[in-house]
């Protein structure tokens, strides 16, 4: 079983490519399992149809410990892919991190992780704010850690810091960058810019996925590309991308840079002008 | 203490070896905690700073501070720990405050109640749940007032607890205030006082007004609270005549503290924890205090006179001297028989953030020798006097909680004017005034803050104290090497140690302590075998 994390900056587009990336596994015949981890509990709306999924912690909260059963918060999607949502509290109370934290332990508790399956993919919230969301890395729940990016220096930024997460835990939880997936913003020169970052970290650009309306309007509909439009480009892509991650074997501790090399290195790709 | 030259050089070499003997930047930051008097120039010492991560310290924690010292006592309200359980249940009934039912007939100081927090309030908030336990205790308990205490997790989540303790009093009908003393916040115990302060100043105090008042109206705060210490002065001061409005935290009751304001003179012995109340009370009502001490019978007997010298009255005066006179012909058998036995032992204090200094004079009162001498919590005034408090800089970790500044409140008419004040603080030496407790050790004093285990055992065995006063956190290392200890912290289910009855208290327990030689007799099994070789090596020796 590869167990692997999608990381990256808030709206970068890591649910919708966790769920267009899972179903194109899934078509492959692959066994997945997708565990969102974000409170706002949508990494699996598109799998399920919109289906309203009851969260692990919301679960937790009106059953009470013992009242967690597997099949209240695993649902099967497209592909017999299991979803599961993690949820978490209102914005502003408690702790979401903490959350994800317990809510990893329910399943494992349950026996989700011991049935016969080839991929589990967690889809991780923004930046690695604190010790919660970091939890998939650092205990070793993730091996293979995938990050959204764009040739945005944010985007950029915040894959860098996922990197810093990932290299601190290296040790402990074992978990390795496993290549930069480029979720394109059309911005000039963004495929040679995020080639290179990825080198820079010691890694690969593992896809470049280009922009396309499709991947909106599907979403709209609450299905993902593959679904929505089989025959289309950017279904392609996916499966393109799919079948990449499948036969990558390219896992590393990534070399992670500084603000000024990251600076540095935007300028010398003509993205930031010299003040 | 008379020492030596010789003596107090000695004493300067072993301070330098404990510094030595440390990683070199642990010494540097230990050398500013440790003095001996005589030794330095300038007699200064480092307090209330961080203690290093690695050192076994006996220090508390803001929660501790706040809930188990200052809020706790308050006997017809309920203290409600917002955290997971055993915050809550294991600082229940630790500290020997005593209480009697107020006039409401109520006290709760034997119950213990908590949110106790679990995963799932953590990760959704305990607000909710905050609510019900407050409905709850209403409805079970019917307390006059309910305090909120927050643990750690609270302030991680950032549970609203204030806001809680609003909605709370206005659905409730009581008076429900929330203190954020979670426990990692600043370096020890002593930040908890400060919040708890704050937070009734905030909450509380002020808020009613006595049924009656006369011309002799005290407040007495801070008399340590432990074993009924109150018991042991409120009488006697009642005998002179004085009206006692309020009493904190010794048998304190939540609309006495409301009324505080309305006393002539807060008398405050400890300098430590309830000492930003009465600062604050100048501030905001301009109502004085008088620095007292009611450890030991002499310093007593000076603090009686000294209240009646406040008010300036002579029949007051007149019975302070009948009731010392009364109390001193009582014990005064007692204590010859306990001075002749307890002159010249050799004692080591380290307690509290006042306490190490108060006790000091009770100790010389017997014939006693302090050789070591130091606090847990104290900050620098408490060492070297409030003529410091101007220079004391607060590092970014030490300040965690703000002072609150009060102007004198409007329409308030205080019972002195302020020129008044200032002529009693000219003729007394202790009206809003402390001297610290270095300035009355005398040379060759070893003055330690923030004492650790390992200090503890090297004075231990450098300086053979007959007896070592502390707490629970080193009482029993303390026995294990063969010294006798008493605990100033809870008095060792004894006490109380106030007053002139609480003096031959103290004397009998520490004559028991040193006098008992049952510690000195037991081998701890790790000394076993280096006895049995010894005595091998001594047959042996015979033998040869």
């Amino acid at each position: 079983m590869r167990q692997v994390a999608i990381y990256g900056k808030g709206g970068i587009g890591k649910s919708t490519t966790t769920q267009n990336l899972t179903s194109a596994l899934g078509e492959m015949g692959k066994k997945i399992m997708v565990v969102g981890c974000d409170p706002k509990a949508d990494s699996t709306r598109m799998l399920l149809g919109g289906l309203a999924q009851q969260t692990v912690l919301d679960t937790l909260r009106e059953e009470g410990a013992d009242g967690v059963e597997l099949d209240d918060v695993m649902k099967s999607g497209v592909h017999q892919i299991s979803c599961v949502e993690s949820g978490g509290p209102e914005p502003g109370v408690g702790c979401a991190g903490r959350g994800i934290i317990t809510s990893i332990g329910i399943l494992e508790n349950l026996g989700a992780y011991e049935r016969d399956l080839d991929y589990v993919f967690y889809d991780v919230l923004g930046d690695v704010v604190c010790g919660g969301f970091a939890m998939p890395i650092r205990e070793g729940k993730a091996q293979e850690i995938y990050i959204v990016a764009s040739g945005e220096l944010m985007a950029m930024y915040a894959a860098n810091n996922i990197c810093k997460g990932i290299k601190k835990y290296a040790d402990t939880g074992g978990a390795r960058l496993a290549g930069i997936i480029c979720n394109s913003r059309k911005v000039d020169g963004e495929l040679e810019l995020l080639t290179a970052f990825a080198e820079r970290l010691g890694s690969q650009l593992i896809h470049f996925v280009p922009r396309d309306n499709i991947v909106q309007r599907a979403e709209i509909n609450k299905k993902t590309v593959i679904e929505y439009e089989p025959e289309c480009a950017q279904a392609d892509e996916y499966r393109q991308l799919a079948s990449k991650i499948d036969g990558n074997d390219m896992f590393v501790v990534p070399n992670t840079m500084t603000p000024d090399e990251l600076e540095a290195m935007m300028m010398e790709f003509g993205i930031l002008e010299a003040a | 203490m008379s020492e030596t030259k010789q003596e107090i050089a000695e004493l300067c070499r072993l301070r330098d070896e404990i510094v030595e003997s440390y990683p070199e930047k642990v010494g540097r930051n230990r050398k500013r905690h440790l003095l001996v008097k005589g030794c330095d120039a300038q007699p200064a010492i480092d307090a209330n700073s961080r203690t290093l991560p690695g050192i076994i310290t006996t220090r508390g924690c803001a929660f501790a501070g706040c809930k188990g010292v200052v809020l706790g006592p308050i006997k017809d309200i309920v203290n409600l720990v917002h955290g997971p359980v055993g915050c809550s249940y294991y600082s229940w009934l630790t500290r020997r405050n005593f209480a009697r039912p107020s006039d409401s007939g109520k006290n709760f100081l034997q119950y213990c109640a908590t949110t106790d927090m679990q995963e799932s309030d953590i990760v959704f908030g305990g607000e909710k749940k905050l609510m019900q336990a407050l409905r709850e205790v209403k409805e079970t308990l019917d307390p006059e007032a309910i305090a909120i205490s927050a643990t750690c997790p609270v302030g991680l989540i950032g549970d609203d607890i204030a806001s809680v303790a609003r909605d709370a009093e206005a659905e409730l009908g009581i008076k429900v205030f929330a203190a954020n003393c979670e426990g990692y916040k600043g370096v020890s115990q002593s930040v908890g006082h400060h919040i708890a302060c704050n937070t009734l100043m905030e909450n509380v105090v002020g808020t009613e007004a006595p049924d009656k008042t006369t011309d002799f109206d005290l407040n007495i705060f801070g008399e340590y609270n432990i074993g009924g210490d109150l018991w042991n002065i409120r009488p006697l001061l009642e005998r002179i005549g004085y009206n006692v409005i309020s009493t904190y935290t010794g048998d304190a009751s939540i609309h006495d503290i409301a009324r505080a304001p309305a006393a002539k003179l807060t008398l405050l012995m400890c300098h430590r924890s309830i000492n930003y109340a009465t600062q604050m009370f100048w501030d905001k009502y301009r109502l004085p205090w008088l620095k007292v001490n009611y450890i030991g019978f002499e310093q007593t007997a000076q603090s009686l006179r000294e209240i009646a010298a406040f008010f300036g009255d002579d029949g007051l005066a007149a019975r302070t001297e009948q009731v010392i006179a009364t109390e001193m012909e009582r014990i005064q058998p007692e204590l010859e028989h306990y001075r002749r036995r307890l002159t010249g032992k050799r004692i080591i204090l380290f307690v509290g953030g006042s306490r190490a200094h108060h006790f000091q004079h009770l100790c010389e009162e017997l014939g006693m020798e302090i050789i070591m001498a130091g606090y847990e919590f104290a900050h620098r005034d408490d060492y070297e006097g409030r003529q410091v408090l101007d220079e004391i800089k607060d590092s970014g970790l030490s300040k965690v909680v703000k002072d609150l500044q009060f102007e004198l409140e409007a329409g308030f008419k205080p019972r002195l004017s302020e020129a008044e004040v200032s002529a009693k603080q000219a003729e007394l030496e202790h009206l809003m005034k402390y001297e610290g407790m270095i300035g009355d050790m005398s040379q060759g004093a070893f003055i330690v803050d923030d004492l650790n285990h390992y200090e503890t055992g090297i004075a231990i065995r450098r300086l053979k104290p007959d007896v070592f006063c502390s707490g629970i956190k080193d009482k029993y290392v303390v026995e294990k090497m063969g010294v006798p200890s008493r605990q100033l912290h809870s008095y060792d289910y004894s006490g109380p140690y106030t007053g002139f009855e609480g003096a031959i208290t103290f004397a009998r327990d520490i004559d028991m302590a040193v006098s008992t030689p049952t510690i000195r007799f037991m081998t701890p099994p790790w000394r076993q075998a280096d006895q049995d070789n010894e005595s091998v090596n001594g047959k042996e020796a015979a033998h040869a």
